[in-house]
């Protein structure tokens, strides 16, 4: 396991997401209220691309016409047929014993913090200054 | 069961997300269900008389439903559409020929492409003759902006349907021209599909060996249900298996085969789950009642065996794949098409909608074969 740097913080804006590929495995990288979350990229269902997804929230109920929208942005659903996943653990709602996309470790770091990498070395200048969005795999 | 609440922002460069998703491919597919529309509404003005374009933006598109300027159930995506099918430039799911390409024909491998316009075509719109102009500038449309810029794509000789004679007319005028694949029906027309209304478009397509596909959806003035209009998208998304039935029902009993014994008749879009049940049971009701229609002279199954094809998405996804592969091996080996419905939300992707232990020879009848027959492809 190590930290890999995908993105600067100001690169990825609160509800964006940015596609990474890190040792062949491609994941979606999320910010959501000034945290981030990473997920494998491809839907458990069919394939579908969940960085192309909206993210929305979660509908909870106590019964009839006792309902409430809650954890605004942390959930992602899928671009295609719109399954939703929980960004902080993965987990399908709709079918949770057999729908579950990974997820990875994310956050954000001093760059001193991280591995060397080709993403560091080649796709952003590094400054002291700047924090970095980091997914560990 | 969610709301959406957070604006999205795509920071990804889309060029490079497309390099990446390109899979590998492993082997090629004739894709029986793509939906190709206009950027905006003018892309065919250009193909429409002063009169009608004039009509249209005057009017509008009239469909006989409630709430005739929009869908009448909200969809599951916006535009119906996958939400990664917007091309870079914003032009809207299936409008943009190049985008479809990079997004569509080239990862997934597909051979080729029958085109279904749905909306705008003017099909089951309340002003026959404005259907009749639309419908004759879709098929324009769809040779210029499509099939004569790019060979994997073939169009629908999209027609009136509820007038007969100028549907029949359309045909005529298509059907000698290689572009054009099939004949477009919806599967809720004005009266059940096998009235002798629409025999004149029967014989047509017959006379010309092109087939018939029905689609579904089709707001001519019925509900999908047999009971009503019903409250919800999901319902409806049902419900087209239910107006699929009665669309095959009618067409054999009334007749339509034994006065057609050419005609090849596509079911697209209503899933085939039910299939094999609704042939068992006209079977057995055609032992006893068959006296009735003496336009179905023989065991309905036959007619349905000789006849239908059908489109595999929206594929049923039961707990066990064995029961699916049950199910397709009653519908035939032969008469089963791969769909992917692009660039709709509910696209089954090539590469994983069909279940797995399948017999491969058996996999590409359903991919490719079955379909270069029908159409009589390459």
């Amino acid at each position: 396991m190590a930290r890999h740097i995908v993105a600067t913080a100001r690169e990825i804006p609160e509800g964006g997401r940015k596609r990474v590929v890190i040792n062949s495995r491609p994941i979606a990288v999320f910010h959501s209220k000034g945290e981030y979350f990473a997920l494998y990229d491809t839907c458990p269902h069919e394939g579908g691309s969940l960085s192309a997804g909206k993210l929305t929230g979660l509908v909870q109920s106590d019964g009839p016409g006792d309902y409430r929208l809650c954890r605004k942005g942390e959930i992602v659903r899928c671009p295609w047929h719109g399954w939703e996943f929980d960004l902080r653990t993965g987990q399908s709602y709709c079918d949770p014993r057999r729908m579950r996309v990974k997820s990875y470790e994310a956050g954000t770091t001093r760059p001193s913090e991280a591995v060397e990498g080709p993403y560091k070395a080649t796709t952003f200048p590094v400054t002291v200054d700047d924090e970095y969005v980091f997914v560990e795999v | 069961m969610s709301l959406d609440t957070v604006d999205d922002v795509l920071v990804e460069s889309r060029g490079e997300a497309r390099a990446e998703r390109t899979r590998p491919v492993r082997s090629t597919i004739v894709d029986c269900d793509v939906h190709p529309t206009v950027r905006t509404a003018k892309d065919l003005e250009p193909y429409l008389a002063r009169r009608w374009w004039d009509h249209f933006t005057t009017y509008g598109l009239r469909p006989k439903h409630g709430n005739a300027t929009a869908d009448p159930y909200p969809k599951a995506q916006p535009r119906a559409a996958r939400r990664d099918a917007w091309a870079p430039n914003g032009d809207q799911p299936g409008s943009n020929l190049a985008f479809m390409r990079e997004h569509y024909l080239d990862p997934y491998g597909v051979e080729c492409g029958i085109l279904s316009p749905l909306n705008p075509t003017g099909q089951g719109d309340q002003n026959i003759d404005f259907s009749i102009a639309m419908t004759h500038a879709v098929n324009d449309w769809q040779l210029d902006v499509f099939t004569r810029l790019e060979p994997r794509f073939k169009a629908s000789i999209v027609i009136p349907y509820e007038d007969g004679e100028a549907s029949a007319r359309e045909i005529e005028l298509r059907a000698g021209t290689a572009d054009f694949a099939q004949v477009l029906f919806l599967t809720r027309t004005s009266e059940p599909i096998g009235k002798r209304r629409y025999w004149p478009i029967f014989e047509a397509a017959a006379h010309h060996g092109v087939p018939v596909a029905l689609h579904v959806f089709g707001y001519s003035g019925h509900p999908v249900s047999g009971t009503g209009w019903p409250s919800y998208y999901i319902e409806e998304m049902t419900g087209h298996s239910a107006a699929c039935q009665a669309a095959v029902a009618s067409l054999v009993l009334e007749g339509v085969f034994e006065r057609f014994p050419e005609l090849k008749v596509v079911i697209i879009e209503g899933g085939f789950g039910w299939l094999p049940s609704l042939t068992w049971r006209l079977d057995r009701h055609w032992q006893k009642l068959g006296a009735e229609v003496p336009g179905c002279r023989r065991p309905p199954s036959e007619y349905i065996r000789e006849h239908i094809w059908i489109t595999t998405q929206p594929i049923e996804e039961p707990e066990d794949t064995a029961d699916l592969i049950q199910t397709m091996e009653w519908i035939g080996w032969d008469r089963l098409l791969f769909a992917t419905d692009y660039p709709h939300w509910d696209f089954d992707d090539p590469m994983r909608a069909l279940p797995r232990g399948l017999d491969p020879a058996n996999r590409r009848k359903i991919e490719a074969e079955n379909a270069r027959a029908l159409f009589k492809l390459g």
